[in-house]
């Protein structure tokens, strides 16, 4: 294969939407319905670092679920890889989750009284693609890319917030999805551990081909990603890219 | 270890105390169920058993189940006719060592002859209506447990003395005759006679201790005024439970009125059904309150560990895995409980057996009680069916929850 048809491929694959919302509407149902978010027009892109921004209650966390599809929109419609999921029934939207979009949440979520290692080797498991061992060693290698190499038997509360993060970012990468989506994953470090963080989901897109959606109320952290949204009021009002602003 | 199983295996370790009440209820529930099975079961087998043992499996007597029409009503079927008496036939069994040869050649078991007589026997001021039994003291091993039943002598001892007679124990005890007294037998047709008693024997059947005496068949012959009378044959097989079956063959074999055991007992054994009606009634409802405890211990974790169900579910983990993990919590909890209840059933019974009772019903002083698997298979297998009835609701209820709900509670 020649070089320049490597090139190419490439910028097909840069360019593939990978999660798209087209004209989504969440509103919770109630006495008073309170609007998550609305009307919302989105492409992600295979290997984009996306930066969601706003004030709080502005729908960012809203908005990631849905993309997530951890939550179903009201009207409107989300489609990984092409593929509408509204539709779906609950074991496949599961099951996409489980291969195509890992999750990082503010707090760590990671299952107590499992170790670092079994934490990361539950999706693995519940696809039951690889061996007991293949997982094993798949587990651990994650770990020691995250330098966790040496937390790996124990068990979450002995870890420090930073390094409960990175273990949840090894647990989400765990199925090799193509999407991170992180809501606040430095929002309760120190700034220290923020940098670390940050430089893993930074590796992930520019090293690994990874496309990362990262909720965050850290400006200048939002500005050092290549495309930024900003939510006001559950509605969409910046989207903008870094790169080609500077070009 | 599979992920489900080493999930829910991680929830019921971490919470042994809790769990603990849980496999304990349904512990004890099984326990109970399996003790009061095995006394109810071993109650009524020790019964059967005796009745099967003592009375004849099936008694062929020379009567009919409808009395023989009139002659005059068959000839002239036409007519009317009122106030006839039934035809009266010359009792017994017509060619009784012939029939008997007949219904042994088919017969899994054996046949004896017999004459049966109702008497009055005097003795002492008492007059008791007694069924007096002519038989022949050395077929009647292969026929009852009779020569086993014997008390202070055999049954040979018919033999030693003209017009010999045993009699119930309790019989005995009422008219106060001891071995050697003389006591009078008369029937309704006027025939008398004396006889003397050489023994005496005790089944455990209160019908028959209080009120059945054996005699020679000869004796027999001679209270019912009729030389070679055969009026009853009395059936044992080699498969007493086939009973019922064998009796209505020979019945329409022979057009003889055929009695089976438990025909001749049908309200003691429509008492059983009763009984264990009421026995798993009961057990149905220890099992039921046990199961409780389960639903409750499910409910519990599944609200402890919703945060953990909220991850599983945002992994990717279906409805059905998240569900599967507390029905197998309820699994465990009816497993545990079935095997704790095993143990705990048997020490009961084993317990239970070593109290001694002296009960007026009984022979032995020790509870009859029946060690059968099928008690701890049955128990068992409803333990763990209700307990993993009770954990399926709120394991469904835990794997619909929204897991957004519950991430946006917790951040
Ligand atoms: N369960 C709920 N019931 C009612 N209103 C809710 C519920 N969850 C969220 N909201 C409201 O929906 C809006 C969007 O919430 P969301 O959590 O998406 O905002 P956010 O941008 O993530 O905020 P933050 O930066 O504080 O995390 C907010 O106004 C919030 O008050
Ligand atoms: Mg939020």
């Amino acid at each position: 294969m020649s070089a320049a048809a490597a090139q190419d491929t490439h910028i097909v694959a840069a360019t593939a939407p990978l999660i798209e919302a087209r004209n989504v509407t969440r509103i919770l149902p109630g006495v008073v319905p309170t609007t998550l978010v609305h009307n919302i027009d989105l492409v992600i892109r295979e290997n984009e670092f996306v930066g969601i921004t706003g004030p709080s209650g502005s729908g960012k966390s809203s908005l990631l679920y849905l993309l997530g599809l951890l939550d179903l929109p009201t009207s409107g419609e989300v489609l990984v890889r092409g593929q509408e999921t509204t539709n779906m029934a609950e074991e496949d939207r599961a099951h996409a989750r489980l291969t195509m979009l890992g999750f990082v949440f503010q707090f760590h979520f990671l299952l107590p009284e499992f170790t670092v290692l079994e934490n990361v080797m539950l999706p693995m498991r519940a696809l039951g693609q690889l061996s007991a061992s293949a997982m094993r060693t798949r587990g651990g290698d994650l770990l020691g890319s995250l330098g966790l190499g040496d937390h790996m038997n124990k068990r979450p509360d002995q870890l420090s917030g930073g390094q409960r993060q990175r273990v949840a970012v090894a647990r989400a990468l765990a199925n090799e999805p193509p999407v991170i989506l992180a809501d606040e994953p430095t929002g309760s470090l120190d700034s220290k551990s923020s940098e670390q963080v940050f430089e893993v989901l930074r590796d992930l897109v520019h090293r690994h081909g990874k496309t990362v959606v990262a909720v965050t109320h850290d400006l200048g952290m939002a500005a050092r990603m290549d495309r930024q949204i900003e939510l006001i009021d559950g509605a969409i009002v910046a989207d903008k890219a870094v790169l080609v602003e500077r070009i | 270890m599979n992920l489900i199983l080493d999930i829910a295996w991680t929830h019921v370790r971490a919470r042994v105390r809790q769990t603990g009440f849980a496999v304990a209820g349904v512990a004890t529930g099984v326990g109970f169920s399996i003790m009061m099975a095995s006394l109810m079961q071993g109650s009524q087998d020790d019964f059967t058993n005796r009745l099967v043992n003592t009375l004849p499996n099936v008694t062929v007597s020379d009567e009919r189940r409808s009395p023989p029409p009139q002659p005059a009503a068959t000839l002239y079927a036409a007519a009317e006719i009122h106030g006839l008496t039934p035809e009266a036939r010359r009792r017994g069994i017509k060619n009784p060592l012939a029939t008997m040869a007949a219904l042994e050649a088919w017969l899994p078991g054996a046949v004896g002859p017999s004459v049966k007589v109702q008497a009055i026997i005097r003795y002492a001021n008492h007059d008791i209506a007694t069924n007096i039994i002519g038989i022949d003291p050395r077929r009647e091993s292969m026929i009852s447990d009779l020569p086993k039943q014997m008390r202070g002598a055999t049954l040979n001892a018919l033999f030693r003395a003209t017009n010999a007679i045993v009699i119930g124990d309790r019989l005995s005890d009422k008219i106060g005759a001891r071995i050697g007294a003389n006591i009078t037998l008369q029937t309704s047709e006027g025939a008398r006679l004396n006889a003397q008693v050489v023994g005496f024997f005790h089944t455990g059947v209160r019908q028959l201790d209080e009120s059945t005496a054996y005699v020679l068949t000869k004796t027999g012959q001679i209270l019912s005024k009729q030389t070679g009378l055969i009026n009853e044959l009395r059936v044992r097989l080699r498969e007493p439970m086939t009973s019922r079956e064998i009796a209505t063959r020979i019945e329409n074999d022979t057009g003889y009125k055929s009695v089976s055991w438990q025909e001749a007992n049908e309200d003691l054994i429509s008492t059983f059904i009763i009984r264990n009606l009421i026995m798993y009634t009961v057990v149905g409802a220890i099992l039921l309150v046990a199961s409780f405890g389960t639903y409750n211990i499910i409910s519990t974790i599944t609200h402890e560990k919703a945060r953990d169900i909220a991850i599983m579910k945002s992994l990717g983990l279906s409805e059905y895995t998240v569900r599967s993990i507390f029905v197998i919590e309820a699994m465990i909890i009816g497993v545990a409980g079935a095997l704790a209840g095993f143990l705990l059933g048997y020490l009961l019974c084993l317990a239970l057996g070593s109290i001694e009772i002296k009960n007026p019903f009984l022979d032995s002083d020790r509870l009859p009680l029946a060690y059968t698997y099928t008690h701890y298979l049955l128990a068992g297998a409803v333990a763990l069916v209700s307990s993993v009835a009770a954990g399926y609701q709120p394991a469904r209820k835990a794997a619909r929850m929204h897991p957004v709900e519950i991430i946006r509670g917790a951040t």
